[in-house]
């Protein structure tokens, strides 16, 4: 079954100022508007409008110029779109499940079920009886094939039946849910009905369109889904119920110490809604509704899913310590907007478990709330020459992106300095080691070094400027081990004499 | 107790110094992977290692002990996948700026990919991170770098991380950089600085496999001692340092080292 809502979007505005069709502000010519590139253009229009020769997808201004006293309101197709997810989900009390059809549409599949509600006629009455009892204009048809019902929803008579044998060859090209280019593709080969496509070898259709692949510039493809030939899988519309647990307060709260009872029988509460679906959170979302009218909100994010009401009244705990209660908090609500599976586990039953610490993510958790997500992270390798390029830091359970191979380094320090800091060098001659170098205001001399490693660099991320580096691993004299490096050669021509900087220590 | 002979070096102390030195037969000297046995001696999981800013000598040693440690764990035998238990690094700010950010190609190949680094801003968060790395049974042990004596890490602060560290059992490097020897609970205490390398075998020009000059100067189980410890990626070797040999003088000043260290 289709059902096409014509005027969703006039419905919709109508419903939100309370108006009955033709009444009040309805009864003047009005249209909604959307801003676009060329100055705001007619989303939709009211009946009166259309009666005064507006149409939708005009230029605001060229309405005016037919219906100088049109009046105008924003649309809003965000607000259509979740509309019509919502009317999806109510379809579903004529069928198993049901799909959308942006932007005005639904599909329910119907199959076996016309008999509950005695007989297909009464079924599409009764659609129909249900649309209008909420003030939408509705056309519902029922087909064997979603093509065929949309048809005859956008093209057909009211509440069309098709029965097996009929042919819907009469109806126009535009039924085959052709966008507006295709249409005219077909209009100025003269092919204006269904039956006029059967008329055409398919042969010579398939060569004028082989180069439309999607199925809406494909005349072929959608006659096919219409007549039943190949399957059109749709996407379904599943309610999702996020698990949400709330207190009302008798007394509004207005210390730290009942808030964390309040809290702490929240995470309870939620423990058990998502023990009951052998879920665990990832995300959690805390709302606090104040006296004044004023909602407090509070989000956190989990490492790992976790259902585990102490550790997640902890992490919140340490969220809620800027709290300004005001005249104190009346209703407290915990959502779990992102949930994932997490089997139901067995409580050990062992008393040692409650002595072997804390697991992993718990860990992380902590040390995340309380240091920020920045602090806590995990080197991973990056495919760069370059010292301070070739490791990237990531979080702590993220996994390692999968790669052939480590870039094979020879000897690498311990630590890197965040940023090289420059040495004075002294040379024994101005291309080779210096002897000693100052940094940090003591004087090393350099014993033993290994050397030059040469490191260009990399042209593909950096500008023509940068200097390549020759890297040496010394020791000095009391045996401390660094890594240093000169930056360019005398005479590479960017820039003046080259710098020496110490990078890395090592062991 | 059985008393061996006394070395007349031995009785020359004693006379010197009316001190009792231990008995040789009893004396046990620290020995690399002396710590593998930890199950036997559970109460030494914390140990300090006092270096200088300007090198990464305190950090080396300390990965240098915890690879030799894992090394000499008995393998579980009912385990049915190696343990690859990820680690902790915490740094303070201050230490990071000093001796820089643990760089993945250069750690051990053993542990590179099991480091998790966390870089508090403070001396106490660090002293946060380190407690809750200890509190977690899923880490194989933690590194704590930590500037200077900071108010924050008072006798207390250390008390608190030597006690978490035997009860959960994860073993705690605390390395001091740039620190005097202030009061701790630690069991072990080491100051640390670079010590020359031994040249490697195919260019004596280059320096060699790490090395450092260690000195054990408070231990709960072990005479303090000063050694030379190398580390060649497979094994960490000691050997006692000696001082210069005075000519003249059969026996090297005593000064604060055992005579019984070598």
């Amino acid at each position: 079954m289709a059902i096409w809502l014509p005027r969703l979007a006039i419905d919709r505005w109508r419903l939100a100022e309370g108006l009955r069709p033709g009444e009040g502000s309805d009864a003047a010519p009005l249209a909604l508007i959307a801003e676009t590139a060329h100055g705001p253009r007619l989303a939709a229009v009211n009946e009166a409008a259309r009666q005064a020769g507006v149409r939708p997808d005009m230029l605001l201004a060229d309405a005016r110029a037919l219906c100088p006293e049109l009046a105008v309101a924003p649309a809003d197709p965000a607000g259509d779109r979740a509309a019509l997810e919502a009317l999806a989900l109510w379809a579903q009390r004529w069928g198993p499940w049901s799909a959308l059809d942006p932007p005005d549409g639904l599909v329910v599949d119907v199959t076996g079920v016309a008999h509950l509600f005695g007989g297909e006629a009464t079924m599409l009455a009764d659609a129909a009886r249900c649309f209008a009892a909420r003030r939408y204009a509705a056309r519902p048809a029922l087909a064997p094939t979603a093509g065929a019902a949309w048809a005859l929803a956008h093209h057909g008579p009211e509440r069309a039946i098709l029965h097996p044998g009929e042919s819907l060859d009469v109806l126009p090209v535009a039924a085959l849910r052709l966008d507006p280019a295709t249409v005219l593709v077909l209009r100025r080969l003269g092919l204006k009905r269904i039956g006029d496509l059967s008329g055409v070898a398919r042969e010579a259709l398939a060569r004028r369109f082989r180069n439309h692949k999607a199925p809406a510039a494909n005349p072929l493809v959608r006659l096919d889904q219409f007549l039943g030939r190949v399957p059109e899988p749709l996407l379904p519309v599943l309610p999702v119920d996020v698990p949400l647990v709330q207190r009302r307060l008798m007394e509004p709260i207005r210390h730290r110490s009942l808030l964390d009872r309040v809290l702490a029988d929240l995470c309870a509460d939620l423990t058990r809604v998502l023990e009951a679906r052998a879920l665990g959170a990832r995300r959690l979302e805390l709302a606090l509704w104040k006296v004044d009218g004023e909602v407090l909100q509070r989000r956190l994010e989990l490492a790992a899913v976790s259902r585990d009401p102490v550790h997640i009244a902890a992490l919140f705990g340490r969220k809620l310590d800027d709290l300004d209660a005001g005249f104190g908090i009346e209703l407290a609500r915990l959502r779990a907007p992102w949930t994932e599976p997490l089997a139901l586990a067995q409580r050990d039953l062992e008393a040692a478990a409650e002595v072997h610490g804390t697991s992993l993510a718990a860990c992380i958790d902590r040390l995340a709330i309380r240091l920020g997500p920045e602090a806590v992270r995990r080197p991973v390798p990056r495919a760069s020459h370059v010292p301070e390029r070739a490791q990237q830091w990531i979080g702590p359970l993220e996994p390692e992106r999968v790669s052939q191979s480590d870039l094979p380094f020879h000897t690498r320090p311990l630590k890197l300095l965040d940023r090289p800091e420059p040495i004075a060098v002294l040379y024994a001659s101005p291309d080779g080691l210096p002897r000693r170098f100052r940094w940090r205001g003591a004087v090393h001399e350099i014993a033993r070094a290994e050397g030059p490693e040469r490191i260009a660099p990399e042209w593909w991320r950096e500008r023509s400027t940068v200097r390549l580096r020759d890297y040496y691993r010394i020791e000095d004299g009391e045996g401390r081990r660094y890594w240093i490096y000169r930056s360019g050669l005398v005479d590479d021509g960017r820039g003046g004499a080259p710098e020496w900087f110490l990078q890395g220590l090592y062991a | 107790m059985t008393i061996s002979a006394p070395t007349p070096l031995a009785a020359f102390a004693r006379r010197r110094f009316g001190a009792v030195l231990p008995a040789p037969a009893e004396t046990r000297l620290w020995q690399p992977g002396a710590n593998e046995r930890l199950d036997e001696r559970p109460n030494e999981r914390h140990s300090e290692l006092f270096a200088a800013p300007g090198d990464a000598a305190g950090a080396g040693l300390a990965l240098a002990f915890a690879l030799a440690q894992l090394r000499g764990q008995a393998a579980d035998p009912v385990a049915d996948h190696p343990d690859e238990r990820p680690w902790l690094w915490v740094q303070d700010a201050t230490a990071l700026r000093l001796t820089g950010r643990p760089y993945r190609p250069g750690l051990p190949p053993m542990l590179r990919h099991r480091l998790i680094h966390v870089a508090a801003k403070t001396p106490e968060d660090a002293l946060f991170a380190l407690e809750e790395g200890l509190r977690c049974r899923d880490l194989a042990f933690v590194v704590g770098e930590i500037a200077g004596n900071p108010r924050a890490l008072s006798l207390t602060a250390q008390r608190r991380l030597s006690l978490v560290a035997e009860k959960h059992g994860v073993p705690l490097w605390l390395v001091r950089v740039g620190a005097e020897r202030d009061l701790s609970s630690a069991r072990q205490r080491w100051a640390v600085r670079a010590a020359p390398s031994l040249p490697p075998r195919w260019n004596a020009q280059a320096p060699g496999a790490p090395a450092w000059q260690a000195e054990l100067f408070r231990a709960r189980n072990h005479p303090p001692g000063e050694w030379i410890l190398r580390n060649d990626g497979q094994v960490l070797t000691a050997e006692p340092a000696r001082p210069a040999p005075h000519h003249g003088d059969l026996a090297a000043p005593a000064g604060d080292r055992p005579l019984a260290a070598g």
